[in-house]
């Protein structure tokens, strides 16, 4: 309706422009994330695969086609499926802990508190830490002679703890990190879902003389479970590409530990790619994780239409 | 976040209805035990920080002891001029405020415009780009890295900033943060007014959109700084030691069997110190930036 009043009262000429412009300009307007992202998102991702069916190194300028070789390879391949053991276990040894605590922060903070900003401040501040600094800090926290940890232990009698050398000690040392760095994120996420719950709920709850735990069991949990799935889904996508805290554990060993104790998927893709220079094994691998990731979230996905419907 | 004011104080507020009363008495008011816990966390939360601050102003004898010292020691001085003088951090520091920036400028401008387009200008194939740009958010970015790092050694340009800012010029979440954002923060009217009154479409976005635009952008834009300050993995893979980024530098410091840990925790004392500053001044717009964002998610 407007726009006919426009091009009216503009006349011919100025009515082309215009028209031109209406229908032009959104395109130059979305046009600079597209042509990057072509570029530097889809391009890479598809290059990837090419790549994957070659046998492709860095260091010769001969790429010979070998079908799914890589992948055949792959899968025969105990320092993958070690790869991927140990960034499953690390997964779950730091999302289960790191989400339900989120969820009880988010509870605590979900009241009229005094100082609120300073609270929530105090519970993001690990996240806008980088996470190099977070692994070297930690790292130098699980040392084994002069670590804090190992002294606060043994002042309860337990012995020194050699954290790297051991496979489950050094996946709950990296997973200590990812707890500390994102539980406050979560919790925020929680806390922001939360805050969408009408009060009169807890209200009543109060009244039949129900606890605060049992409130947060009972309605909460309930109440805010596609925002529950949505942050399981999100450390799933990160849980699978964790790189520098393993990495940087292990002062800088591309092998995660002397017998691989806690080299991740991504840790394993570096040292392929930029320690063996074996591009086309790399591809393959980044592949096989990108379906990992896609099958974990697609199951996730399900599990949300499915709760929606009910 | 405005139901969490205080009440009034009880002199001079009326007298509340019994309804009202018994809710107000119910509702959960934090007590001593809360603080308890928050103190807690707070601890938790501050601690490695601290720590970071003990052991850059420590010697390495001292933290060879037992019981490590706790207090902070003298020599914090002494470890950042050696960090200094050991790493091109002079270097890292001006690389990274020059791609944080650089990438966040980049990304807050192409973010709002985009948008701007998908909020509220009609086109063809709006839903399904709007829908695939949604999508690109849950690629892993590890994925690319191979082929990446094959593109930039071919245009050769490895070794430099650019491979890190350009690839990271645009981001969906970006632009489905804006989208969102000004879908209810421009009132349709208003544009279809300036149009009425002869505006082309970029004076639109320029005196309508992106005043109205700054809040959001704000958030956007530090959101943008923290990640691109922190990257790791792609800057580790495509710098070198000689001329990094910060994170890289981290790298290089944590590097061998042994490593110098009161050096070490210098260098990461000095990566954070930057952000802390700017969370120390912005924080609660950053908090409300994350909680905005989830409520969408």
């Amino acid at each position: 309706m407007t726009q006919l009043a426009t091009e009216e009262r503009a006349g011919p000429r100025r009515g082309l422009l215009h028209r031109l412009d209406v229908k032009g300009s959104p395109y130059l307007y979305i046009a600079p994330f597209f042509i990057l992202f072509l570029g530097f998102g889809v391009f890479p991702l598809i290059f990837t695969a090419w790549v994957s069916l070659h046998e492709w190194s860095l260091l010769s300028e001969e790429h010979t086609w070998i079908g799914f070789g890589n992948y055949t390879k792959l899968f025969d391949d105990p320092a993958f499926w070690n790869a991927l053991w140990n960034t499953v276990s690390i997964w779950v040894i730091s999302t289960v802990p790191q989400l339900v605590l989120a969820l009880v922060l988010a509870h605590i903070l979900n009241q009229r508190l005094r100082g609120q900003t300073f609270w929530r401040m105090s519970a993001l501040i690990p996240n806008i830490t980088s996470v190099a600094a977070v692994a070297i800090i930690f790292s130098q926290l699980f040392g084994r002679d002069y670590g804090l940890f190992n002294w606060v232990l043994g002042l309860f009698g337990i012995d020194k703890i050699d954290w790297t050398a051991n496979t489950w000690s050094s996946h709950v040392a990296v997973s200590t990190m990812i707890i500390w760095r994102w539980t406050g994120y979560n919790a925020l996420i929680y806390l922001a879902a939360m805050q969408a719950v009408p009060k009169e709920l807890y209200d009543s709850a109060s009244l039949d003389g129900a606890s605060s735990f049992q409130q947060l069991r009972k309605i909460t949990v309930p109440a805010i479970r596609p925002t529950i799935i949505f942050t399981v889904i999100i450390s799933t996508i990160g849980g699978m590409q964790v790189l520098a805290e393993p990495l940087l554990f292990g002062g800088n060993g591309l092998t995660g530990g002397s017998d691989r104790q806690f080299q991740t998927l991504a840790l394993y893709l570096y040292e392929v790619a930029f320690g063996r220079f074996d591009f086309g094994y790399a591809s393959a691998s980044s592949w096989v994780m990108f379906l990992i990731i896609v099958i974990v979230a697609a199951i996730n996905f399900g599990i949300i239409s499915r709760l929606r419907r009910s | 976040m405005a139901t969490t004011l205080a009440p009034p104080p009880r002199h001079v507020s009326p007298p509340p209805t019994a309804r009202r009363r018994i809710r107000r008495a119910l509702r959960r008011r934090p007590g001593k035990l809360t603080y308890l816990m928050l103190t807690a966390i707070a601890f938790f939360s501050f601690f490695p920080l601290y720590w970071s601050v003990v052991v850059a102003s420590q010697d390495n004898s001292a933290l060879g002891k037992i019981p490590p010292p706790v207090l902070l020691g003298s020599n914090l001085w002494f470890n950042l001029k050696r960090a200094f003088t050991m790493v091109p951090f002079e270097k890292a520091l001006i690389n990274s405020f020059l791609v944080a920036g650089a990438i966040t400028v980049s990304v807050v401008l192409f973010s709002t415009l985009a948008g701007f387009a998908f909020a509220k200008l009609r086109f063809r194939g709006r839903n399904i780009l709007l829908l695939s740009i949604i999508g690109t958010m849950m690629v892993p970015t590890t994925l690319g890295i191979i082929p990446l790092y094959m593109l930039m050694a071919k245009i050769q340009w490895t070794g430099t900033i650019y491979a890190v800012i350009v690839p990271a010029m645009v981001n969906g979440f970006g632009v489905f943060f804006m989208t969102q954002y000004l879908t209810e923060a421009v009132p349709t009217e208003l544009l279809e007014a300036g149009r009425v009154d002869g505006c082309s479409t970029i004076r639109l976005f320029w005196h309508v959109v992106l005043p109205a635009a700054r809040p959001a952008a704000a958030v956007l834009g530090m959101l943008t700084f923290l990640t691109a300050w922190n990257d790791f993995f792609w800057p580790l893979v495509v710098l070198t030691p000689e001329d990094p980024t910060v994170q890289v530098v981290l790298s290089t410091l944590s590097a061998g069997r042994i490593t110098d840990y009161s050096l070490a925790l210098t260098g990461a004392l000095i990566a954070i110190l930057p952000l802390l500053i700017v969370f120390v001044v912005l924080g609660k717009q950053i908090i409300g930036g994350i909680m905005q964002g989830a409520v969408k998610g």
